[in-house]
């Protein structure tokens, strides 16, 4: 019985697909037709025609110096910038006094004690253990400014994206208007929010907190949006039937039935707060991406490992603790939870007094284990032994030299070769085939701005190094996932080593991975897919894992193989989850496309760091403007419009 | 409406409350981690190459241990540094490679910052082959010959032409120009940032294998993979002006310290310490050596330098 279940959709719908693809492409084609030899007798010529671009390098060298000459004296720095960036500054030493004045064991103590209420024991013992490992690494000082940074991004990201997020919920114009704006922030590269802020408030802690804000502020707006419209209708009818006015039941029922959503939106702008705070490094926001980031200058991946070890330690901790208060929410509230609360506070303020008086405030120096030089040791045995000469399959370099030679120069070539309007229809071709003819336009409105920014070479360049990544990204991963949905201790072994990829800042594996593929292209390309891959695993697994089972089970009972299994039901009943993953592995790899751009990569990776570090605003923000216009278009491309509602998260 | 105006008011109003009334002043902007605990602080900005973290490295020791200040470090590339300097987000930017623009902007019609002085070493920027291959072919060492040794450089990034490594986009460089002007055949390759191109260096000499790089001295890397220069047409005075038309060599440049204004005149002796610091390529050589090669931190080789050149020191204090 439950393979009829299974079957139709099977048969049924790609037999419709093609039916409508075809009808789409067939006008499109039509539309080609008429418009191609059109285009082509105006600009004939292969790459984007000269006669179409708009040169922006003249008035935003012109804003950034006026920008830079009136920053101290004119009005809305004076009386609007300027005060921002005084309470950031203000507000980040506040908590950075506070977390040095409370001392190490303090700290610990706060971490670990809340940790306890509300996530249990077992959360308790780990956090104390990794705000501990902080200390032994050295990283201390560092660590406690990071956190400093991260409370205050976190929570004006809280409020800027709620205070949205109540707007786009309360209101369908307003949610109208987000839903692009949201989308939009979403798939830029943070790499390109850096530029803009850094003009107007200079390097340092307020341009990092700003560049957060904007990075992490959307999943908090989404989920709230989504937890309002998702209150439960009888309940709100019932609260109306009382005569309660709009404000009211916002406070007392809405908001209070919504908190699930909160709590996973406050999870998803924590974790990517994170991740940008060792980003920021790169506009002197000090504290442990600087450590990684200055390791890099001395090449040495011990010290970049040992400030990376801590922001994986509070990822890790900060994602458990936040995700066990959601599970939480459900259950009824213990009955003693306020004396809990009091003598977890109590202990805290024991532990600091106690740390104040022995005059412990600071991290020992002589508790500090240098793990650099073993870690050192280590990476150079093995870039030593696998670079080259390792027999019958060569050494690291060869392959890299071949994925060089055979894949991406053909692919770049092939791109670059192609006439411009061609390069547009299939961008439109693609789009509209998986999604609506909106999603079409998008696309191909994006594609067609980077070749007005000026920058089509460079763009399809970066385009080739992403589709190769992503190729790889999506073969591995889904090989991974696949094995770890059918083996659960595969799974559990996994997890770590994926929580560990996905939140090491990607500077800490600079160094090995050009040691291992030398400068260019290709260790651009495995820096993205080291950084792509965990996202890919996950959501293949989850798929495949929630794939109904009883239509596994009849399938077994029928005799099916577990190959024939996995082939016939899991992969098709999981369809949605993998183009999500391929959505997601496009999204990652353009993020650390500029990453790339400092092993080698080359194209518009290169052309963002060579903005932010000449202070050349027209080549910088170009390339950040053409990496968004990717983003969008590769999104628009990949992703189907009916499960865009439920983007959320 | 009504609601959002008055909001908007209330935002803008407890903004200035939170900062002390009227207008805040973008060009004192210290860091949020200064000065902490009584503390007197003073923000180092330090470059991305071994050299610069030398010079803070030693700075940073000598502060902390002799003049008792509690030193911070930022890591950023020199331009924006200039920036941040202006701003007073850091203090000082201890090793500038000349930036003629940012001069006339910052020091000489603004007056946000002060020159702080020579730093004692020189810096030159030329084209370098590994020793090893230059002494197998000697001629390789004018540039009028590079065209015929172009395929031995062949990387699989370069394609059918030569290999020509550039390092950080930070640094100053006119070698595309270069390879265009004097009809070479080499292909420029970005390697993005100096760790990658250091690494690339080291794996290419481990093999013995030819490579063609942009360098500069000082460098500790000279002492561990030795290199030859090549000789490109002499630097003229005025040569490098039009960017697109450079057929030259690069100059020597005395590198400089630069200072935020506003701490020249108030830093009191950490001011007037930085000022006096002067020391020799081979001071710096030293301690980037001992930071980049024997991975010692950089405070530990700051240590090490500092316990066996007193008499040098000595002088930046009085």
């Amino acid at each position: 019985m439950a393979t009829i279940t299974a079957n139709p959709p099977r048969v049924g719908l790609p037999g419709l697909l093609k039916h409508r693809a075809v009808h789409k492409l067939l006008l499109l084609a039509l539309a080609a037709a008429i418009l191609v030899p059109l285009a082509n007798a105006r600009w004939a010529s292969g790459t984007w025609p000269s006669a179409l671009t708009v040169d922006f390098s003249e008035p935003l060298a012109k804003a950034s110096d006026w920008i830079i000459d009136n920053r101290d004296s004119h009005p809305l720095f004076l009386y609007f910038f300027g005060h921002v960036s005084n309470v950031v500054v203000i507000a980040v030493r506040a908590v950075y006094l506070t977390l040095l004045a409370v001392g190490w064991a303090g700290v610990t103590a706060l971490g670990a004690l809340v940790a306890w209420r509300v996530a249990g024991v077992k959360l308790a013992l780990g956090t104390a253990a990794a705000f501990l490992a902080c200390g032994l690494l050295g990283m201390w000082v560092p660590t406690m400014q990071t956190l400093a940074l991260m409370v205050v991004a976190v929570l004006a990201s809280v409020v800027v994206g709620v205070l949205l997020g109540l707007a786009a919920g309360l209101s369908d114009r307003m949610d109208r208007v987000l839903r692009p704006v949201l989308d939009t922030m979403q798939v830029l590269p943070a790499f390109a929010y850096l530029l803009p802020v850094v003009l107007v408030f200079g390097i340092g802690v307020p341009a990092a907190v700003l560049a957060t804000v904007v990075y992490a502020a959307p999943p908090m707006a989404r989920l709230t949006s989504l937890g309002l419209r998702g209150a439960d209708k009888e309940v709100l009818e019932a609260v109306e039937s009382l005569g309660s006015t709009a404000r009211q039941r916002l406070l007392t029922a809405r908001i209070p039935l919504a908190r699930k959503e909160l709590l996973l939106g406050l999870n998803q702008t924590i974790m990517m707060a994170l991740s940008m705070a060792v980003i920021a490094a790169v506009i002197g926001a000090g504290g442990l991406g600087d450590r990684v980031y200055q390791a890099l200058a001395s090449v040495d991946v011990g010290a970049a490992l040992a400030a990376g070890i801590p922001i994986v330690l509070l990822a890790v901790v900060l994602d458990r603790v936040t995700c066990a208060a959601g599970e939480k929410l459900g259950a009824e509230p213990e009955p003693h939870s306020g004396r809990g609360w009091l003598l977890a506070l109590a202990g805290v303020v024991a532990v600091a007094v106690a740390g104040r008086l022995a005059g412990r405030l600071d991290w020992p120096d002589s508790w500090v284990v240098a793990i650099a030089e073993p870690v050192n040791r280590a990476v150079d045995w093995m870039t030593a032994h696998l670079y080259s000469g390792v027999p019958v399959i060569g050494g690291t370099a060869d392959w890299a030299g071949h994925f060089t030679t055979w894949v991406l120069d053909p692919m770049r070539d092939g791109l670059q070769a192609l006439p411009w309007w061609a390069v547009l229809l299939i961008v439109a071709a693609l789009a509209w085939v998986i999604g609506t003819w909106r999603t079409a336009l998008t696309a191909v409105l994006a594609m067609a701005a980077i070749g007005v920014l000026g920058v089509w070479k460079p763009s399809l360049d970066t385009l080739s190094q992403v589709l190769a990544a992503v190729a790889v990204t999506l073969v591995v991963g889904f090989a991974v996932g696949i094995a770890a949905a059918r083996s659960d201790r595969l799974e559990r072994a996994l997890r770590p080593v994926l929580d560990v990829f996905q939140t090491m800042p990607q500077f800490v594996y600079l160094i090995p991975v050009v040691a291992l593929f030398g400068v260019g292209r290709a260790p651009a390309v495995a820096a993205a897919i080291v950084y792509a891959l965990p996202a890919v695993v996950r959501i293949t697994t989850q798929g495949l894992r929630q794939v109904d089972p009883a239509a596994l089970e009849s399938s077994s009972s029928l005799g099916a193989t577990s190959w024939q299994q996995l082939k016939q039901v899991q992969l098709p009943l999981a369809r949605p989850a993998l183009l999500l993953a391929v959505n997601q592995g496009l999204v990652l790899v353009l993020a650390v496309v500029v990453i790339g751009g400092l092993v080698g990569g080359g194209a518009l990776g290169y052309d963002v760091v060579f903005g932010l570090a000449q202070g050349d605003l027209a080549t910088g923000l170009v390339a950040g403007g053409a990496i968004v216009c990717l983003g969008l278009m590769l999104d628009r491309v990949t992703q189907p419009t009916e499960r865009r509602a439920k983007k959320g998260a | 409406m009504r609601f959002r105006t008055s909001a908007a008011v209330a935002a803008v109003s407890s903004l200035a409350l939170l900062t002390g009334c009227g207008a805040a002043d973008m060009t004192k902007q210290a860091s949020p981690f200064a000065n902490a605990q009584g503390a007197k602080t003073v923000t180092l900005s330090v470059q991305s190459w071994v050299g610069a973290q030398s010079n803070v490295a030693v700075a940073q020791y000598l502060l902390e241990h002799e003049l008792g200040y509690r030193v911070d470090t930022v890591q950023v590339d020199e331009v924006p540094a200039w920036d941040a300097l202006s701003q007073g987000r850091v203090d000082a930017l201890l090793e500038d490679w000349g930036h003629p623009e940012q001069e006339q902007r910052y020091v000489k019609d603004k007056k946000t910052i002060a020159p702080g002085g020579e730093l004692g070493v020189t810096g030159h920027i030329g084209w370098f082959v590994p020793t090893y291959f230059a002494k197998k072919h000697p001629d390789i060492t004018n540039w009028k010959n590079l065209n015929k040794y172009a395929d031995q450089f062949r990387t699989p990034e370069s394609g059918s032409k030569g290999q020509l490594m550039d390092g950080s986009p930070s640094y100053v460089t006119n070698d595309k120009a270069l390879v265009k002007n004097l009809k070479l055949d080499y292909q420029v390759v970005f390697a993005g940032s100096e760790a990658a191109q250091i690494t690339q260096m080291r794996q290419f000499a481990k093999e013995k294998k030819p490579f063609l790089t942009y360098w500069y001295s000082p460098q500790w890397l000279f002492k561990k993979v030795p290199m030859t220069e090549v000789k490109l047409p002499p630097y003229k005075e005025g040569c490098d002006a039009d960017p697109e038309k450079v057929a030259c060599a690069y100059p020597h440049t005395p590198l400089q310290k630069y200072l935020n204004a506003d701490f020249a005149k108030k830093g009191g002796k950490a001011a007037a310490f930085l000022r006096k610091f002067k020391w020799t390529t081979e001071d710096q050589n030293e301690v980037s050596l001992m930071i980049a090669d024997k991975k010692m931190t950089p405070e530990d080789a700051a240590k090490k330098w500092v316990d066996s050149h007193e008499s040098t020191w000595k002088k930046w204090l009085s």
